[in-house]
């Protein structure tokens, strides 16, 4: 990439005053992923022509001070949102070939902005995952150590923008996909507030928690993919028409008037060392910047992760039904003599969908059951409440709650896939955000001593991600983890 | 609430989640879902009289659109990935559902 800008307002910038070419730039980062992702395999798809013959559409009828603020961008796209003519699976067998018909309103936005999809990344199955592993389609590999999981399950997200293989990429985060793989990848990773970005074209997992965020290598960027994706859409009847303020004018540097809560109580056992020296280290950083840090409870923390999976699987249960042979691609053959409508279904998605879908099927299934609803089912759903009232007590009096986003860096593949209850712990400190339906944010703070990455994370009042990209721009303006690259 | 998931339990969820389980998938359910489960009931200590559960986080009505007809998808168009479409007359085909 040498001679060539980098990061998304630099690239955009270069295209905009004619510096560089968007052809040339998509060419660089099309040779990129040409030179590492045969050892990474964080793509499912990789789109020359179509990246190549819209950098050459905006190379020539960029107009003098355009104004769109993704001008030339080359962005990767996480394989669950849907793009119109090209392949989405969602990393998914039952997907395996599926076209969808119409674009995500996000993609429709990006595109709007003058960005460039560049490919599709590969995910856990229907981001069903924390380590990229239940892809159909083969683990990612996390570039510090090609023998450590990325993270998941936005994993190729993660990785494509931490090896410069986009500028940027797309996730989405229902219980920490978008901020979990950042944080093992070593780049920034932002969920937005519950229904500040549309999900129309999403292929739904959890309905109540899902939401769409971008991964950058820093915070302005993220702030600046925001302000494309943010708003209200008369598609997705979720989104909220709350105020979209100018995040890239929220990022002054001055951090003085912020007050950020620290769960002291939840960051005992299970939290690697080095992570927690780190996370104490970030502190001493924003406090000698002038934040004022203080203590907070949240009483009802360790039950986050039993109340999220009962809740996700539920919902999972339900949307994933649609996989059913009918209308989207895979259908098993049946002999015509014992064919039946219901054998077509089992038999199909039996096939379809791997281990880690039918378990949370399975256990979704469980828990909307007759007998088990008011057991599992509606008690989580009471939990949550608890759960999100933590949150609203503690934000009377702090603007912003910090804990690691992950308890440690990233782990070796293979360690945690055979104990799901254990994968599923991973998800300590980032399922609450979902839960609650805050903003949070993971940005780079420091490594381990065999240089794997670790994030800080800091969960925002609802629709105050102003506040919460002016922390962590701050915080990265006084270090520089987010400069260090991974050795591939 | 049940603490141990019975061989039945899961034929019967399988069969409502419309899911042909192998022998050893059934194997390895019972004892992964009852795991989970058990750590799952933790939610059950807690007394939860008179809470309000939350069904989502929405603050507001969310965005509505006036109900008004507006292009959408062609027949062809959603036709175009299904396994075995009758794209003459327009129908997704299934094998027969009653005997």
């Amino acid at each position: 990439m040498t001679g060539l800008p980098q990061g998304v307002c630099n690239i955009r910038d270069a295209v905009a005053t004619g510096e560089a070419s968007a052809v040339e730039i998509c060419q660089a980062y099309l040779n990129r992923i040409d030179t590492v992702d045969k050892a990474l395999n964080a793509f499912n798809q990789i789109e020359y022509d179509t990246a190549l013959e819209r950098a050459a559409a905006i190379d020539r009828e960029r107009v003098p001070n355009d104004s769109r603020l993704l001008l030339g961008v080359p962005i990767a796209i996480k394989d669950n949102i849907c793009t119109r003519g090209i392949r989405t699976t969602g990393s998914s067998r039952i997907l395996e070939s599926w076209v969808p018909p119409y674009d995500a309103t996000v993609i429709e936005r990006l595109q709007n902005a003058g960005a460039i999809v560049i490919g599709k990344t590969n995910c856990d199955e229907f981001a069903m995952g924390s380590s990229n592993e239940n892809s159909a389609f083969g683990p990612v590999r996390n570039p510090w150590n090609l023998e450590r999981a990325p993270g998941g399950s936005s994993g190729g997200s993660a990785v494509a923008v931490a090896t410069e293989m986009a500028a940027a990429s797309l996730g989405s985060d229902t219980g920490g996909s978008v901020r979990q793989p950042a944080a093992l990848c070593g780049v920034v990773g932002l969920k937005p507030t519950y229904g500040r970005v549309s999900r129309y074209g999403l292929l739904a997992f959890a309905s109540s928690l899902d939401q769409i965020g971008p991964l950058t290598r820093t915070v302005t960027d993220a702030a600046r993919m925001l302000a494309v994706i943010a708003g209200p859409d008369p598609s997705d009847s979720t989104t909220s028409d709350e105020p979209i303020p100018n995040y890239l004018k929220s990022l002054t540097g001055k951090l003085d008037d912020l007050r950020i809560g620290v769960p002291r109580n939840i960051l005992g056992e299970g939290v690697d060392d080095k992570v927690l020296q780190a996370f104490d280290e970030a502190l001493e950083t924003l406090s000698s910047l002038g934040v004022k840090i203080r203590e907070i409870e949240l009483p009802h923390a360790q039950y986050a992760i039993p109340t999220y999976y009962l809740i996700a699987t539920a919902e999972a249960s339900s949307n994933l039904a649609r996989y059913d042979g009918v209308r989207y691609t895979s259908r098993v053959d049946l002999d015509p003599k014992v064919a039946s409508l219901s054998l077509m279904y089992e038999k199909t998605r039996a096939q379809g969908f791997g281990a880690e879908v039918k378990r949370r099927i399975m256990l979704g299934t469980y828990a909307l059951s007759a007998g088990y609803y008011d057991a599992y089912y509606l008690k989580a759903q009471q939990v949550r409440t608890l759960i999100k009232s933590d949150y609203d007590t503690a934000f009377t009096e702090v603007d912003s709650i910090l804990m690691p986003t992950s308890p440690t860096a990233a782990f070796p593949l293979g360690k945690r896939a055979h104990d799901p209850l254990e994968m599923y712990l991973a998800d300590v400190f980032t399922v609450s955000a979902n839960l609650a339906g805050l903003p949070a944010i993971s940005v780079p703070c420091g490594f381990t001593s065999d240089r794997l990455p670790i994030g800080l994370q800091c969960i925002g009042r609802p629709f105050d991600e102003e506040s919460l990209l002016r922390l962590a721009h701050g915080y990265e303006q006084a270090t520089t983890w987010w400069t260090e690259t991974p050795p591939i | 609430m049940p603490s141990i998931l019975t061989k039945e339990d899961v034929d019967r969820v399988a069969e409502l989640a419309r899911l042909e389980l192998t022998e050893s998938e059934r194997e390895m359910f019972i004892r992964q879902l009852t795991d989970i489960l058990v750590y799952a009931q933790q939610v059950c200590e807690l007394d939860t009289t008179g809470v309000v559960p939350t069904t989502h986080v929405l603050t507001n009505q969310g965005t509505l659109r006036p109900d008004e007809t507006r292009p959408s998808l062609s027949r062809k168009d959603a036709l175009a990935s299904a396994p075995d479409p009758d794209t003459e007359k327009g129908f997704f085909k299934v094998p027969k559902v009653i005997e």
